[in-house]
């Protein structure tokens, strides 16, 4: 597939904005069970929800450029019965919208308890929100993983490590920036969120790599025969049936060479893992911002390219009808 | 229920792409707005086109066979696009199980032309609505057409009749006979798509004749020459039988 940089875009960057909550409600829950300590409403919890909303606007803002007639864009909500995409377009603003909430009732400090059990353990507003909102961060994954996965010709997609992927990829970013985001504001979950940002980076390493092992070995149900239907060992197209380019010819074509493709490859594999986990893990140390921001942001870079090698690598059964000119 | 239908026969197609043109002409031109073409006098020219003809050559020199295999959106009993479309501007319709699409709802995303294994939706790069072929739907049911031209415009083109237009489900229609004579088949049917297109493969019309056959049984001199005439008395074969 030619890979769309709104797309590229768009699932990155929600991909973030998504991991960078959860990594926030994960602080928050810890802190509730007492495990971890309370952090500042305003500065973390508020800032740390309109940083992950910033991401969010910033891939809605990338979507955009993909359709051909965005002033139609409120249509593709209607056929949430059928179409991922669908779905999709419904769970981000959902998303998006508690993400708000849940920051503006920690800024402002609109967040009364609303009960305790054991005495110790006390459940206000903003955890409720947050936990609704956990599952909606989650259901926007699943489905931004569904687009790509429940397309069965595309064999290189068709697969739940499509999907686990983008769960594993878009938090493994998330808690990489919530590392850095708790360095700039001093808190003293760094660590915390350092540690879950390795984990889930090597979680994701072992998942990527067994996509990538998978997309390798494949076995393509269509070829030329099934395509043309004519059951003979050698056929070979003369013409495609027009010389100049047409719309088969530009959006299932990457168009890359095969050594860039192929070098792409290695290029995400040590940009999104050993990368950010060794300059996570230095940061760490020292505690410094700088240090960590850079591993977001290396991390982040890579992603781009994940993203693109991803769309790339899926090959369209209707190039078999364009192999010549 | 009824589905339309090309039958494409590939024994007959010589692949002169006057399907190509003539689809190009008449949807051009029809009430769903031109299939625009983009610097078409220019360098890298290129345009929206619903149907092409395209050669593969079958076999290796000097057994080769060549053909020409016109392609264009085969109206899926069960479309993977349709169910794709967030919008619902991809549908199939229920009378007739003809896909269209509702160029204005289509948002232009492009997901419905991923979810099509055979490459048979293009995006109009002037409307940026996806396009794909429409049977002809505004020409087949215009009744101030005379009946004989209710067909799509490519099926009226073929010089060769390689074109054929029914109901599938209708078991005794032209195409459904041509399907069950001549063993037409579907393209790609691992994707259970169930195209309601089909194609008939090519076939060789064959006699055997024997080697006695050639030569005639009741030539008496067991040669192929001409016979001596008889003698003028002498009784011939007109004499003793009636014909």
């Amino acid at each position: 597939m030619h890979p769309a940089f709104s797309v590229i875009f768009l699932t990155t960057l929600i991909g973030v904005g998504q991991g960078l909550f959860l990594a926030l409600y994960t602080g928050q829950l810890y802190s509730v069970v007492n495990v971890l300590p309370v952090q500042d409403s305003h500065s973390f919890y508020g800032l740390g929800s309109l940083l992950a909303l910033v991401f969010l606007v910033g891939g809605l803002i990338a979507s955009v450029f993909h359709l051909g007639r965005p002033e139609r864009a409120w249509r593709s909500a209607a056929q949430w019965r059928t179409s991922w995409l669908s779905r999709e377009v419904i769970v981000l603003p959902a998303f998006m919208g508690l993400t708000a909430l849940y920051g503006l009732v920690h800024y402002f400090d609109m967040n009364p308890v609303l009960f305790r059990f054991s005495g110790e353990f006390t459940v206000d507003l903003s955890l409720v929100i947050g936990g609704i909102n956990t599952g909606l961060a989650f259901a926007l994954f699943f489905c931004t993983g569904m687009i790509y996965a429940c397309i069965k010709f595309l064999q290189e997609w068709a697969t739940p490590l499509t999907v686990l992927n983008y769960v594993l990829l878009g938090s493994a970013s998330g808690f990489s920036l919530a590392t850095a985001f708790a360095a700039y504001v001093g808190s003293e979950l760094v660590t915390f969120y350092g540690a879950w940002a390795i984990i889930i980076t090597l979680a994701a390493f072992i998942s990527r790599s067994a996509s990538l092992f998978r997309n390798a070995r494949i076995k393509y149900k269509s070829s030329l025969r099934s395509a043309i239907g004519i059951r003979h060992a050698r056929i070979e197209q003369k013409s495609r049936g027009f010389m100049a380019g047409s719309f088969n010819t530009r959006e299932y074509f990457h168009g890359a060479s095969a050594q860039s493709f192929r070098s792409l490859k290695w290029i995400f594999l040590v940009m999104v893992f050993p990368v950010p986990v060794a300059l996570i893990s230095t940061g760490l140390g020292y505690g410094a911002f700088p240090v960590l921001a850079l591993a977001f942001a290396v991390q982040y870079t890579g992603l781009l390219v994940e993203r693109w090698f991803f769309f790339a690598q899926a090959n369209h059964p209707q190039n078999l009808y364009y192999q010549t000119v | 229920m009824k589905q339309l239908a090309l039958v494409i026969d590939l024994n007959v197609c010589v692949g002169c792409h006057a399907c190509v043109t003539s689809c190009k002409e008449w949807n051009t031109s029809g009430p769903a707005g031109f299939m625009s073409d983009m610097n078409p006098y220019d360098a890298d020219p290129t345009g929206t086109f619903f149907n092409r003809v395209q050669t593969f050559e079958i076999g290796v020199y000097p057994n080769t066979e060549t053909v020409h295999f016109p392609k264009s959106c085969l109206h899926c009993e069960d479309p993977p696009c349709v169910p794709v479309c967030p919008t619902g501007a991809s549908y199939k319709r229920k009378e007739d199980g003809i896909v269209l699409v509702d160029y204005d709802k289509c948002i232009g995303c492009k997901y419905c032309s991923w979810a099509c294994p055979y490459g048979a939706r293009e995006l109009d790069e002037n409307q940026k609505v996806m396009k794909k072929c429409t049977l002809c739907v505004d020409r087949i049911y215009d009744e101030s057409l005379p009946e004989s031209e209710r067909k799509p415009a490519c099926v009226l083109a073929c010089p060769t009749s390689a074109r054929l237009f029914g109901d599938v489900n209708e078991p005794d229609s032209v195409v459904s006979t041509a399907i069950r004579d001549n063993g037409g088949y579907q393209l790609m049917p691992e994707w259970g798509t169930n195209p309601a297109n089909h194609y008939l493969p090519r076939r060789k019309t064959q006699i055997t004749i024997h080697e006695d056959e050639l030569i005639r049984v009741d030539n008496p001199l067991k040669k192929e020459r001409q016979l001596p005439m008889p003698d003028a008395d002498e009784q011939t074969l007109d004499d003793i039988t009636s014909w």
